[in-house]
């Protein structure tokens, strides 16, 4: 663990992507006191007002200021992004391990179900499970879950099957451990690089889609300050006012790629040989 | 070869089965029962009856997707609650806009990505090396939405070269029609084209590596052949996967760039149809999609055997 | 013993790398002279250069800041060292053979075995690609792969490793080189395999007529097949000298050392080994490299690098030669 704090470290572009995002982690939780003005409150004196100091991203067609709208739409996306990961990590790396541990049968039929879910593009099949649960944080939150899924039970079966036949596991076997015993001591612990990395990179995806979602208006409800919001209601201001949609866009992009960034680092330090697979 | 073809559409089928079964599933577990919104303010019990008598709806769920199912297989994917048209007609003539847009962003993306990451691999750590890396970073970092909406700004409104939104049909007037897709297209395949540019560049530098990359020098084959002719093949055969798992991406990212640049295409039928309420052409633009994503993904695995001699058995 | 004029004359080949911790020379001031028909084995430990020399005379180092080929390398009295890639590229394959040592992945997998083999002559001979194809067949043929026309349609993952370096073989001599280089041909195959393969090499110098150079690390091989043998220890020769001579009459301790490596017809109770590991080439001192392992080694010998001297057969690179001599 030491060895390896020590190596990310040294990792530049690596620690770059964690720094960003424990910066943008540290504004999303300190929102409420770090903003400078009430994201709700309109002033019709500053509509449609261009970056100042006072109102460093401008404001919005309501008066509204961007600066403070975006750092809560920071604690929005990091919330979907964090929980949607946890939902589909949990859920995937259960699908996977019991796919692969099991093999046969139930391997056949889990893949099966995980491929149908492949099929389904993910924006597409969020929107979908957003039709059937109606726009709400928590429901964007459970979709995107949902749609993460599959990438997961993917991972962890490809890992969990690579370890399987380990002499380490049969060698437990063959000691008589029980198999959830197996899977938690022996199988698990081997296929977490993985699935960290996978959980970084999904991150990434879970904010985007986030956004997508709200930008289409099926995601969360309409005058929630959610990235993906304030973008497409800056889409219809774009002639007189650029910096509605331009800045909740480069908060999204520098989230995504401090992502990428951290999730291609840890790869390379943790994984190095599934480079080339994904 | 066809061996193996019939192997691959022996596993599909399961997955479409799969497709088919969820598809159906969305039309019953979304809220509100269609007849009921059917008939709206005219609600009553009688005609309610006579309706779900009439469409089935009052069988075993069973029998009703197996009657959907036959339905679905004759082309028959049901009627839109709120136009006058099959859904299947209205898929079609939406498809055309939705393919140009998906396949001239695979196109574009490839004819950019590729060489840029084969010269990329080739200047490791160098000038071009970095900027393509710094390019395929931000590519899959930007978010398609945002990079339409500047597009936009800087190409229509700025710039005033370009239309911001619409339509018009390539038959009809084929620069007017290049003109409109112009920015959609730029917008849809500048993550694609990071993702096969970071796959190019890395699978490319494994395979310069290889032992038959040296013997085919020493056969005397010039750099350039070693490059495209020795080393490309192999290396493509990774990118080619990758293109196939982008095309799901690439159907779903036309969702949000046809409703950007108002694209009469699929995806804006999907938003449309969940604004609206029409679960039936939800449903049958949903099935649509994913059945096509299984057939496209059929075709790469094809082409991927014929670049690969080993998974040709 | 061999008075045709040498084909490959090398005169002062260095290589040199640049590396993160420094610049490190991997081959240092080789003088080698290769006659047609001869068969010459550069023996000595992984590491000690023996593959960056072949690599260098075959101009497979591309010159960059990264890797540095200096000296003169004349084949047939034409001076390679300063030929730009294009003109490399004309003499790979059509007068420079080679052959690697890891069949299994010195073919392309995507490949036709039988388009790989006339790629040869499609980019040497100007013929077109039926005669090419038509030559491949023939070539294949006479490296012992049966029914050679229907094997050169198949691909290499339908070959065994023994037959696969039948085909690099047919590669590396299609051509007919002047000097074919082998890599380590046989140290990835089987040891029955390995035999044949010796068997070909010697065929199609026969055939051929070109001078060969066998990169190995089996002594056992180089008795059995070679003239003249060329020892390497840390990118310098350390000993060299027509085959019978040297292994009969061993002078550097470290051709000792390899020689007594090699099990005798009467098994030893263990098997000898040189102790200690070769020396790291970018830590290097002014002395003989082997003099930290060398159980002669005198304080003298950590000073100065011994010269390469002795008869114009039989040449050896040690301080203590003399005083063996003597002995």
């Amino acid at each position: 663990m030491r060895e390896f704090w020590y190596q990310l470290r040294r990792h530049k572009p690596a620690m770059l992507g964690l720094v960003v995002l424990s910066l943008m982690a540290v504004a999303a939780i300190g929102a409420p006191w770090l903003s400078p003005h009430d994201p709700y409150a309109m002033q019709v004196e500053h509509v449609l007002g261009s970056p100042t100091p006072q109102y460093l991203m401008g404001t919005d067609q309501k008066g509204r200021d961007i600066f403070s709208r975006v750092l809560h739409g920071a604690r929005i996306s990091f919330k979907v992004g964090s929980i949607a990961v946890t939902i589909a990590l949990f859920a995937g790396t259960a699908i996977g391990l019991i796919a692969a541990y099991y093999g046969g049968i139930v391997d056949f039929l889990l893949s099966r179900v995980v491929d149908v879910l492949f099929a389904f593009p993910d924006i597409l099949l969020a929107l979908a499970i957003m039709a059937i649960l109606g726009p709400s944080l928590t429901n964007v939150m459970i979709a995107i879950g949902i749609v993460y899924i599959p990438i997961f039970a993917r991972v962890a079966r490809g890992s969990a099957l690579s370890v399987k036949h380990e002499s380490f596991v049969e060698a437990a076997h063959s000691m008589g451990v029980s198999n959830f015993t197996i899977i938690r001591r022996h199988i698990l612990p081997n296929i977490s690089a993985p699935l960290i990395v996978q959980a970084t990179l999904s991150f990434a995806f879970a904010i985007l889609a986030e956004a997508a979602l709200s930008f289409l208006g099926l995601g969360v409800e309409p005058d929630t300050p959610s990235w993906g919001i304030l973008l497409s209601r800056g889409k219809d201001w774009m002639g007189e006012a650029w910096w509605i949609a331009f800045f909740p866009g480069i908060a999204i992009t520098l989230a995504v790629l401090s992502c990428n960034l951290l999730g291609d680092g840890l790869r390379d330090l943790l994984d190095p040989k599934a480079r080339k697979a994904s | 070869m066809i061996v193996y073809i019939a192997k691959r559409l022996a596993v599909a089928l399961p997955v479409l089965l799969g497709i088919s079964m969820l598809a159906f599933a969305l039309i019953h577990l979304v809220p509100g029962d269609p007849v009921t919104a059917m008939l709206g303010i005219q609600y009553n019990e009688e005609q309610a009856i006579e309706l779900r008598a009439q469409y089935g709806l009052d069988k075993p769920m069973v029998v009703q997707y197996l009657v959907w199912l036959r339905h679905v297989l004759t082309g028959d994917l049901g009627h839109s609650m709120l136009h006058d048209q099959s859904v299947a007609r209205a898929i079609l003539e939406r498809l055309p806009v939705t393919l140009q847009l998906a396949v001239g962003s695979v196109l574009l993306a490839l004819v950019v990505s590729v060489p840029l990451g084969i010269a990329a691999a080739m200047r490791q750590h160098r000038a071009p090396d970095i900027l393509a890396s710094t390019f395929g970073l931000l590519g899959i970092s930007i978010p398609n939405f945002w990079l339409g909406t500047m597009l936009t700004l800087l190409f229509a409104l700025v710039l005033g070269w370009l239309p911001s939104g619409g339509y018009i049909s390539p038959t009809e007037d084929l620069v007017g029609n290049l003109r409109y897709m112009l920015l959609p297209t730029l917008a849809l395949s500048g993550a694609v084209a990071a993702v096969i540019l970071r796959m190019t560049r890395s699978s490319m530098l494994e395979v310069i590596r290889m032992d038959y990359i040296d013997m085919a020098r020493a056969k005397g084959a010039s750099p350039r052949r070693v490059v495209w002719v020795h080393a490309l093949k192999n290396a493509l055969i990774p990118v080619l996967t990758i293109v196939g798992i982008q095309i799901g991406y690439l159907l779903g990212g036309s969702v949000v760039i046809e409703q950007i640049f108002t694209l009469p295409g699929i995806g804006r039928l999907a938003v449309q149809s969940i604004n609206a309420r029409d679960y039936p052409m939800l449903q049958g633009v949903i099935l649509f999609v994913a059945v096509s994503f299984v057939f496209i993904n059929l075709i790469v695995d094809i082409l991927y055997a014929w670049l690969n001699p080993r998974i040709r058995l | 013993m061999n008075e045709q004029a040498p084909i490959l004359i090398v005169r002062g080949l260095s290589v040199d790398f640049q590396t993160r911790q420094g610049r490190l020379r991997a081959v240092d001031n080789i003088d080698l002279d290769l006659h047609p028909g001869e068969m010459l084995a550069v023996v000595g430990e992984s590491g000690c250069g023996k593959s960056t020399l072949s690599r260098a005379i075959m101009g497979l180092h591309e010159q960059t800041p990264e890797a540095q080929v200096s000296g003169s390398i004349r084949l047939r009295g034409d001076e390679l060292a300063g030929k730009t890639e294009r003109d490399w590229c004309a003499l790979r394959g059509d007068r420079l053979g080679m052959v690697f040592q890891d069949p299994m992945s010195s073919l392309n997998p995507v490949y036709r075995i039988g388009a790989q083999v006339a790629e040869v002559p499609c980019l040497h001979g100007g013929v077109d690609r039926r005669d090419a194809w038509r030559q491949a067949v023939e070539s294949l043929g006479g490296v012992g792969i049966p029914s050679p026309a229907e094997r050169a349609d198949q691909y290499p993952y339908e070959f065994s490793g023994g037959m696969r370096q039948r085909v690099v073989i047919a590669m590396a001599t299609i051509g007919s080189p002047d000097v074919l280089i082998a890599d380590e041909p046989t140290t990835a195959l089987d040891v029955t395999i390995q035999a044949q393969i010796m068997k070909l090499m010697l065929d199609m110098r026969q055939q051929t007529n070109c001078g060969i150079l066998l990169i190995t690390h089996d002594l056992a091989v180089v008795a059995q097949t070679c003239d003249r043998v060329m020892v390497m220890y840390a990118g310098r020769i350390a000993e060299q000298g027509p085959v019978k001579e040297v292994f009969k009459h061993p002078t550097h301790p470290y051709t000792r050392g390899l020689l007594a490596t090699i099990p005798g017809d009467d098994p030893p109770d263990r098997l000898p080994a040189i102790p200690g590991q070769p020396p790291e080439l970018k830590s290097l001192g002014a002395g003989c490299p082997f003099a930290p392992r060398c159980d002669l080694a005198q304080p003298h010998c950590g000073e100065r690098h011994p010269p390469l001297e002795g008869t114009p057969d039989h040449q050896v690179a040690c301080w203590e030669r003399e005083v063996r001599d003597v002995q």
